[in-house]
């Protein structure tokens, strides 16, 4: 069942338009020309720091006014300027967190309904309409921080489609959910496309997800402008070495193998009917995520965990960095490794830690301490101890090796997404320990960060370091790992309760293979 | 084409009107502000009985710890009722989350949060350097130091310590709330978390429009060991 | 955090009425009760609410555990009063500064008193109601601009992103190697370090939310309208009633007993 639409779908024209924010010396994006028809699906590319994400939230109307930047050129919506068209533009954005304006369900699809000044006799229907469109059949009581992230990327956009919109705007709606999710909203999109007549703007580097949604391409170039445009097939077989290496995931290109298979080495550390788990707020006794797990983790291989999403994967990490205390089971740290330390790494001083094994999370803002890049690079040295010409040294060795080097002076959290992962891997490896924990280090970037991040712990690997990921990346699975621990995981979801956490059930041990 | 490239400058015309990033940073920080209420009140008791050494008075020295909402709130939004409504929202997370002033907190924030607003008034809005901060700090604390003399248990102390009291009070407020409030927004400032407000704009962002170096591609093999 | 966004609301009768309500009765409680210092006001109300507390619903345990920290307080109070409040009858006991006092003793009786009657019903009003019903009541009954009630509200759901954040902070602190050590010096610039961290992962959110909302058309010019209706039926005007009735005859009986003492004074 689908619910109507308001006729027709809204028209972007743009001439020549461009945008500085305040404060800045480079342009965020210029001499844009663009002519989006009614009822058009556009798939937006661009190298990171092409724009994108300005171009959206202008033509969404939520810059900001002249105080807060300088616009050059003209830019419209349906004829308007876009502050003036924003009750016919919606607009889906990133990350899920930040999406959720209310604590229930329907009371958060209805938000925008409400800021457009429906008659509350007509919100209703049209929120339990929007929520069928996206395929989230839940209670609208339901409390939304309950939701997973492909669910609360859903409901953002059943909010905006309850909307009725005219033009909706997806900027990188699946960046950072697992695959799960991005099907769910992939096919949530594909819906609507194919029973609205709303013009669809999608920003997103996975264009394999997205190809066969929409009818055009259009890429930014970073230098200004438009690099291509058309049809998504002609574009991406033309330009397609121009989209590679502005780090766009071009369909078709392979993910090969890219080191061979390593030898067996040394074991750092093992892992014997394991039980892992979290404790929450509030609550005494640990929740089990993951149980009867059993590794061992060797120099110079890596070892990749998967598994469905609320398997217990990062905590798993976080167990095995010596971050979290396992619940049960034995983790053991061999000799030579330890080096006279307990046998446990949660047992282990922050400073021990640091020289054994390195961390590098999820979110890399998580990690920073420090208000330069320099400063941040420095404190994992000076923690263990080196002193500071050393330090210096290795700082000024990690800069150039990671292309830092032009930044030292910046705060952490100026820098982009790609320099941002950088520097966590950096600051990781800085005290060159022996093992290195990452926690979905390939989430929500582009090809070419991604690239450089294989490369550069594939040199990891052949310089004696053992590595740990944990990731839902197939691709980099096959081009890395040489061992895979799957976790089961029962994949529990909230589609059918009102409260309460998902927990993995460990039934069966989970062992591992060896890739090659 | 390009229009003129005007040199980024500060507004002619003062805007009063809040924008909704306005309002959701102020309630975010008052969220956070909330919480970190909460957390010193905890500590209050232990602290305030270690303190009564130098006389219960002397516990006006841990009023700041209530009044930095209001002095922060107002550095970085810059428009009029800033500060109290950031208090304000300090005050009822502060609430909600329980302790157990209960609803007194929300009136003893507005009253605080009110107090820094007038400082701002004073200064006619214009004043948002240290010295602005300091005195809003410094106000908020004197109502605050007012307020508990006259209304909390604090009214069954004799007169010395009443006016230790309201002393020690102004001085957190101008420490706490006022110095340390102002070092935070520069800090938050140099983070671009401030990027959207004046407040966050005298910092440049490193971007001297060369290419960035994430054209490269692929990086080459190293040199040495990683 | 769950407790504080959808708390445990049992379907008793105090749950169902309007948090406006609620919140009216508590401040007048409070108000009333914070102008005097005295015995027989502060039981009187506190007798009053402990014949209602079976009605409000609220089961033991949460009772228990969610009052404690007025318990301490009152207790706290006391104490400090009983040793430093203003002197007045014979003195017990005495060690330098500190003197105990008769007068003191019975200002610290009705210090912890008054400490009780205000602080427990505004915990139990508060356990039974919903952030997002208060915000509604605020905004369409009271008529306080909706945009600043609206923008707190989902700044609060930010609050309970913030355990996770906390955690996550701690254990990256501890990768990184600054997890501990430097002795309680070390341990305040590491809470302060942490909490500034955390209070720039949440102003990053803000801004995020805030264009996402604004994509949502908040805080424009046209007039919004309400999905959830806020009505102030009868018996919130009961519970008002109820609120001020409570005032009006502590304060009558202290008034009577002839101990009602104006603070300011």
């Amino acid at each position: 069942m689908t619910s109507e639409r308001a006729g027709g779908g809204a028209r972007v024209l743009a001439r020549g338009w461009g945008w500085r924010h305040a404060g800045r010396s480079r342009w965020a994006v210029r001499d844009i020309d663009l002519d989006i028809r009614p009822g058009e699906r556009v798939l937006l590319l661009g190298a990171s720091g092409a724009g994108k994400s300005t171009l959206m939230q202008a033509i969404a109307g939520v810059l900001g006014g002249d105080d807060e930047g300088d616009s050059s050129g003209t830019l419209t919506v349906d004829g308007l300027h876009p502050g003036a068209a924003r009750d016919r533009v919606a607009m889906v954005l990133q990350d899920p967190d930040s999406q959720v304006v209310m604590a229930r369900l329907g009371d958060d699809v209805a938000f925008g309904c409400e800021n457009a000044g429906i008659p509350a006799a007509e919100i209703w229907p049209r929120v339990e309409a929007a929520l069928r469109d996206v395929g989230l059949d839940l209670p609208l009581s339901t409390p939304t921080s309950a939701l997973s992230g492909g669910q609360k990327q859903r409901l953002a956009l059943a909010g905006a489609i309850a909307m009725r919109p005219r033009l909706l705007l997806l900027d990188e709606p699946t960046a950072n959910l697992d695959p799960a999710g991005v099907d769910e909203v992939r096919d949530a999109v594909e819906r609507l496309c194919h029973d609205s007549e709303a013009t669809v703007l999608i920003v997103e580097h996975r264009v394999a997800v997205w190809a066969s949604v929409v009818d055009r391409v259009i890429v930014l170039d970073e230098a200004g402008g438009i690099l291509a445009e058309g049809d998504p097939d002609d574009v991406l077989d033309d330009r397609k070495a121009e989209l590679d290496a502005a780090g766009i995931w071009v369909p078709g290109s392979s993910s090969a193998r890219i080191r061979p298979a390593a030898e067996e080495g040394e074991t750092l550390l093992t892992a014997r009917s394991l039980s892992v788990g979290r404790t929450p707020f509030g609550s005494r006794t640990a929740q089990v995520a993951a149980s009867g797990v059993e590794f061992a983790t060797q120099r110079g291989r890596a070892l990749a965990v998967t598994g469905p999403n609320g398997a217990g994967k990062s905590t798993v990490a976080l167990t095995v960095a010596g971050l979290l205390r396992p619940v049960d089971g034995i983790l053991e740290a061999a000799g030579p490794f330890r080096r006279g330390l307990p046998a446990e790494p949660s047992r282990w001083r922050s400073r021990q830690l640091v020289t054994r094994i390195g961390t590098v999370f999820q979110d890399p803002e998580h990690q920073f301490v420090r208000s330069t890049v320099r400063d941040e690079l420095a404190v994992g040295p000076r923690a263990a101890g080196v002193d500071r010409h050393a330090a210096d040294a290795r700082v000024d060795e990690l800069l150039a090796r990671l292309r830092l080097a032009r930044l030292a002076a910046a705060n952490p959290f100026t820098l982009s997404g790609g320099e941002k992962r950088r520097l966590s891997v950096a600051t990781a490896i800085a005290t060159r320990p022996d093992l290195l924990v990452l926690d979905e280090p390939t989430f929500g970037q582009d090809a070419r960060t991604w690239r450089e991040l294989a490369a550069l712990l594939s040199e990891l690997l052949d310089a004696g370091h053992a590595v740990m990921a944990v990731t839902h990346d197939d691709a980099f699975v096959h081009a890395l790992a040489d061992d895979v621990l799957t976790l089961p995981g029962a994949a529990a979801r909230v589609e059918t309760s009102v409260r309460g956490h998902t927990h993995a059930v460990g039934g069966q041990p989970c062992a591992v293979e060896a890739t090659r | 084409m390009h229009a003129t490239i005007a040199a980024t400058s500060t507004p002619a015309r003062r805007v009063y009107r809040w924008r909704v990033v306005d309002i959701i940073v102020a309630a975010v920080i008052g969220v956070a502000s909330g919480v970190i209420f909460w957390a010193w009140g905890l500590a209050w008791t232990p602290l305030s009985a270690a303190l009564t050494f130098l006389g219960p008075g002397a516990a006006g020295l841990l009023a700041g710890g209530w009044l930095f909402a209001g002095v922060v709130g107002g550095l970085i939004i810059r428009k009029p009722g800033a500060a109290l409504f950031t208090e304000i929202v300090a005050g009822v997370v502060e609430m909600l989350i329980g302790n157990e002033w209960g609803y007194t907190n929300f009136i003893w924030a507005a009253i605080e949060g009110a107090a820094a607003e007038i400082a701002f008034a004073i200064l006619l809005y214009r004043v948002w350097n240290l010295g602005g901060a300091l005195f809003a700090g410094a106000l908020a604390g004197l109502s605050t130091g007012l307020l508990d003399t006259t209304f909390t248990s604090l009214a069954a102390l004799d007169a010395a310590q009443r006016w230790l009291y309201i002393g020690t009070a102004v001085l957190s407020g101008v420490v706490i709330a006022g110095l340390l409030g102002w070092l935070a927004v520069r800090g938050l400032a140099a983070t671009g978390a401030l990027s959207r407000f004046a407040a966050g704009r005298r910092t440049r962002v490193v971007d001297d429009g060369a290419v960035s170096d994430d054209r490269a591609g692929a990086p080459t093999g190293s040199a040495g060991s990683v | 955090m769950s407790v504080v966004l959808t708390p445990d609301i049992r379907s008793s009768r105090i749950a169902g009425i309007s948090p406006v309500a609620k919140l009216g009765a508590a401040l007048l409680i409070s108000l009333t009760l914070v102008l005097t210092i005295d015995w027989v006001s502060a039981s009187v109300a506190l007798l009053l609410e402990a014949m209602l507390l079976p009605f409000a619903g609220v089961p033991a345990r949460q009772f228990w555990l969610r009052t404690a920290p007025v318990w301490v307080a009152a207790a706290a109070a006391a104490i400090a009063t009983a040793l430093y409040g203003a002197d007045s009858g014979a003195v017990l006991w005495r060690l330098g500064p500190v003197t105990v006092t008769q007068g003191s003793l019975s200002l610290a009786g009705a210090i912890a008193l008054r400490v009780l009657a205000i602080g427990i019903p505004g915990v139990i009003l508060f356990a039974t109601s919903d952030p997002t019903d208060l915000a509604d009541g605020l905004a369409q009954l009271v008529h306080l601009p909706a945009r600043f009630v609206l923008g707190a509200l989902a700044a609060l759901r930010l609050l309970g992103l913030f355990i996770d954040d906390w955690r996550a902070l701690g254990q990256a602190r501890r990768a990184r190697g600054v997890g501990d050590g430097g002795g309680p010096l070390g341990a305040v610039h590491r809470l302060g370090s942490r909490s500034f961290a955390l209070l720039v992962l949440s102003l990053r959110r803000g801004n995020k939310l805030a264009t996402a909302m604004e994509a949502k058309g908040f805080g424009g010019t046209m007039r919004r309208t309400w999905a959830r209706k806020a009505r102030f039926t009868g018996r919130d005007v009961a519970m008002v009633c109820l609120g001020a009735g409570i005032a009006a005859c502590a304060t009558t009986a202290a008034v009577l007993a002839g101990s009602w003492s104006f603070v300011v004074s």
